[in-house]
């Protein structure tokens, strides 16, 4: 082989031989295998872009390879052959190497790109990591927010809702000490009212006044603050430093503030500090979305404060109404036993009252009979005249509570006036005579003899009034003057609402009783009608009577259309009682039934209505032979019936009155009246149909007359009372029997 | 004599039965009704009342033993009562019957029962004063004298 080298060629050294030929061997090994790692591996990895570099690189190291390879056979002569198999590959190698080299230089600065595209992607991602970091952290506040307004929101309870945002705030921001200072009464100073880790309230104030405090007031941003500020100063000096402290104001709306559009000036508004203080060890600070958190709780704490102050007041007024209402109830139930137990009071006295009262009419009435000198007979007479005006009292004062709601009616009837007045003062004589006083009547003379109205009634008032005269004057005269008022006197100014209005059938009698007795002053006068009021002066005080007197006459007097009051010109001048009432004229002054009290002949077996044919309807055996024994005793032609189909069938035209006994509240009896309606609708010669009953109710006659009775009679019936019933009946067609 | 005495007694006696209670007004009206034409009215009502009494009594009886009480026919049985005894002027009996009628409307069984008592005690006591009025009435007839009328203006 020519050897161009400039040194001469020493004899070949077998050791350097050797070495160079395992040499060469060791790196064709090398150069071969690593193609076969490469293939392999890129086999492996699909990703890899440079495939065709791969080709060449591995064309290269293989032709480097055989190179070496080849080089083996070199050390030894070798034959042309190998000198020229050499040589192509040498060439080969060095070409391809060529090859690579240029193409080296278009690819690494790609493959450089490649790492840098690769660094760029991770600083993106690294970034974006952050990015998304902080989106969460801003969502988790957001989150945080949601529950804790929920939590704040979902009690109405003041305390409830502080302690819970304190907690909750605490939780979230993973706090040291959470603090909320509350304005005083005064409004002057601030006062720790609740912390988070504390747990014994150590009542403490700091002046409102404070430039920090004022700093963090003004706005609603939450302020950083300095951890020497006195609102700051909650936990003890600990070793480290201690963490940063923010501040909100928490506004304490009132129910005011929302009917005001603008918000008013801040000196009249009333705040709170929420003072948050982060771990004293920890190096964190306050971030923006933080802040915000707490500006956020801020708000819905004021929000969730003053709904509960508002729903506070409502459940107070509520409960205020409740019990207000109970009360009510109970006052109004109470009034009611209260009346009911006077009704049943009034009904069972007055039961109890007309028992004896029965005895004593009965009795007299008796005594009446027998044998008894004048001036026996007259004091019985007095006896029995007095106790008929007792019973009537006693029935008034029943009616007093039925006068309370208007239901009592007056008994008009034709009475003979002068006797009522002579009646009057027949009773009141022994009386004032026994007080030494001098009672005088005058009548005037265009005094009417007779008048339509309310006998007993009238004569109870005039009998009062002058009573009163009498129990109250020690001594001196009673003059009592009766005429009729002219309509000019009519018209007086102290009674403006009194307007009288004369007409042709009626007159107004105007009665005035005068006596010299201890008088009335002037101020006791409006309360002398009023109901069970007495007058107390010592003069009075034991001279009796229920006071309820004047208040009933008062009443009657007011169904009378008329008017009562008492003139007196003061204490021991005597007084003038005055009334008014209006009465009719009696049209045929020879019609007149005389009053019951006076003594009325009996006439035994006087058959007023002979013949007259009546039905008799009743369920009772014993109330229904009497009833029948009573009409016969009357002349009457009497059928009776037990029931009322017997009723029904026995009824014709030939009856004049039917009477019905109805007991318990009637579909019967409104059965039977309809089906008599009926059967005589034609013919107008229809039976009367009276009711006989012991029900002295209003509503009992008020049934009655609905269904179309003609006349209601009250059980007990006397003879006397079925003859006078009867007669009425028979005149008028109608009777309802006053109750 | 004798029948002047007897006669006397039956006044006095029927004056007692008057103020103790037992008699109101309407006996006086049905002694009224009783003349020459219907001598016995007064004693044929009377016993036609016991009859009906005894009869609603025992009735009142077996419906307040019942297990379940019918108050409205022992109302309707009361109310009959005291209509009977109301006619006749059996006063006590009456008032007994209208404090029974109470307890009826309110359904008290225990307040029926002892107005039941009440009421029976009433008629027994009323029973025995009428036979006594009778038997003196009649002992007057035998002897030959007129029971005296008892007259007055109601």
């Amino acid at each position: 082989m020519a050897c161009n080298c400039i040194e001469p060629q020493g004899p070949p050294d077998d050791l350097l031989m050797k070495y160079q030929y395992i040499s060469d061997f060791f790196i064709a090994l090398a150069y071969f295998s690593i193609p076969l790692e490469l293939i392999y591996f890129v086999k492996k990895s699909a990703v890899f872009p440079y495939r065709w570099v791969l080709v060449q690189f591995g064309a290269f190291i293989v032709l480097c390879g055989a190179t070496h390879l080849i080089n083996l056979w070199t050390f030894t002569p070798h034959t042309r052959t190998v000198a020229s198999v050499m040589t192509t590959a040498k060439v080969l190698t060095a070409l391809v190497s060529c090859v690579t080299a240029l193409m080296l230089v278009h690819i690494i600065p790609d493959l450089l790109s490649v790492k840098t595209r690769e660094l760029f992607l991770k600083n993106k991602a690294a970034e974006l990591d952050r990015e998304m970091g902080l989106i969460r952290t801003q969502e988790e506040t957001g989150r945080h927010v949601r529950m804790l307004t929920h939590e704040i929101r979902s009690t109405l309870d003041r305390h409830t809702i502080l302690r819970t945002t304190l907690v909750e705030l605490g939780r979230t921001l993973s706090l040291e000490e959470c603090a909320l200072w509350m304005p005083t009464r005064t409004g002057l100073e601030l006062q720790l009212s609740y912390t988070l880790r504390q747990q014994n309230p150590v009542v403490y104030t700091v002046p409102i006044h404070h430039p920090v405090i004022n700093q963090v007031f003004s706005t609603n941003h939450a302020i950083n603050i300095s951890p020497n500020c006195p609102v700051a100063r909650l936990r003890p000096a600990g070793k480290y430093l201690p963490g940063e402290v923010v501040a909100v104001r928490v506004p304490l709306l009132h129910l005011s503030n929302f009917h005001i559009n603008d918000w008013p000036e801040l000196s009249t508004k009333r705040y709170a500090l929420m003072v948050l203080m982060l771990p004293s060890d920890s190096a964190r600070q306050w971030h923006i979305h933080e802040l915000e958190l707490v500006e956020a709780v801020a708000d819905q704490v004021a929000v969730a404060l003053s709904h509960a102050a508002i729903l506070e007041e409502s459940m107070r007024a509520r409960n205020l109404l409740m019990e207000q209402n109970v009360a009510l109830d109970l006052a109004r139930r109470e009034a009611e036993t209260a009346i009911h137990a006077r009704n049943d009071f009034l009904a069972v006295m007055n039961h109890e009252m007309r028992t004896p009262m029965h005895a004593i009419i009965a009795l007299s009435s008796l005594l009446q009979e027998t044998e008894l000198t004048p001036e026996q007979r007259l004091m019985v007479e007095t006896i029995l005249k007095s106790s008929n005006l007792l019973a009537t009292l006693i029935n008034d004062v029943l009616d007093l509570s039925r006068l309370e709601d208007g239901s009592l009616q007056l008994d008009l009837g034709t009475f003979n006036l002068y006797a009522v007045f002579k009646e009057v003062l027949k009773l009141i004589k022994p009386i004032a005579s026994v007080k030494k006083l001098h009672v005088s009547l005058s009548l005037a003379p265009d005094l009417p003899e007779y008048a339509i109205g309310d006998e007993k009634r009238l004569m109870q008032t005039i009998l009062n009034v002058v009573g009163n005269a009498v129990k109250f004057s020690k001594e001196g005269s009673i003059a009592i003057t009766a005429f009729v008022a002219k309509p000019e006197t009519l018209r007086d100014s102290r009674a403006p609402e009194f307007l009288p209005v004369p007409s042709d059938n009626h007159f107004y009698l105007r009665v005035q009783v005068k006596d010299s007795g201890c008088g009335v002053s002037p101020q006791d006068i409006p309360n002398l009608f009023t109901k069970f009021a007495q007058n107390q002066s010592t003069a009075t005080r034991n001279s009796g009577g229920s006071g309820l007197g004047l208040a009933i006459c008062k009443r009657f007097v007011s169904l009378m259309e008329g008017h009562i009051w008492i003139e007196s010109e003061g204490l021991g001048k005597g007084c003038t009682a005055i009334f008014i009432v209006k009465l009719g004229i009696p049209e045929r002054m020879n019609e007149y039934k005389l009053p019951c009290m006076l003594k009325m002949p009996i006439n035994h077996g006087h058959t007023a209505f002979p013949g007259l044919k009546v039905l008799v309807m009743d369920e009772n055996g014993v109330s229904r032979t009497v009833t029948k024994e009573l009409l016969m005793h009357l002349g009457c032609d009497v059928t009776t019936v037990g029931s009322s189909d017997e009723c029904l069938r026995s009824v014709s035209h030939k009856h004049k009155v039917v009477f019905m006994d109805i007991c318990v509240p009637g579909t019967d009896s409104h059965r039977i009246t309809d089906r008599i309606h009926e059967k005589f609708a034609k013919c107008n010669e229809r039976p009367l149909i009276v009711a006989l009953t012991g029900n002295t109710d209003k509503l009992t006659k008020e049934n009655c007359m609905r269904i179309g009775m003609d006349g209601l009679i009250l059980k007990p019936v006397s003879l006397d009372k079925m003859r006078s019933v009867l007669s009425d009946l028979l005149e008028h067609r109608v009777l309802f029997e006053g109750i | 004599m004798e029948v002047v005495q007897i006669q006397r007694n039956l006044v006095d006696y029927t004056k007692s039965l008057f103020m103790e209670g037992f008699l109101d007004g309407q006996f006086l009206q049905l002694q009224q009704l009783q003349d020459e034409s219907n001598p016995d009215f007064v004693a044929e009502v009377v016993s036609l009342f016991f009859d009906d009494s005894q009869k609603l009594l025992n009735e009142l009886t077996i419906a307040l033993d019942q297990p379940i009480v019918d108050f409205k026919k022992v109302d309707a049985h009361v109310h009959q009562l005291k209509g009977s005894s109301s006619s006749i002027g059996a006063q006590k009996v009456k008032n007994a019957c209208i404090a029974f009628r109470n307890f009826c409307e309110v359904q008290n069984i225990e307040g029926c029962l002892t107005c039941l008592q009440q009421v029976k005690l009433e008629y027994y006591l009323a029973k025995n004063k009428f036979e006594t009025l009778f038997r003196l009435e009649q002992q007057i007839v035998a002897s030959g004298g007129s029971i005296p009328m008892i007259e007055m203006g109601f």
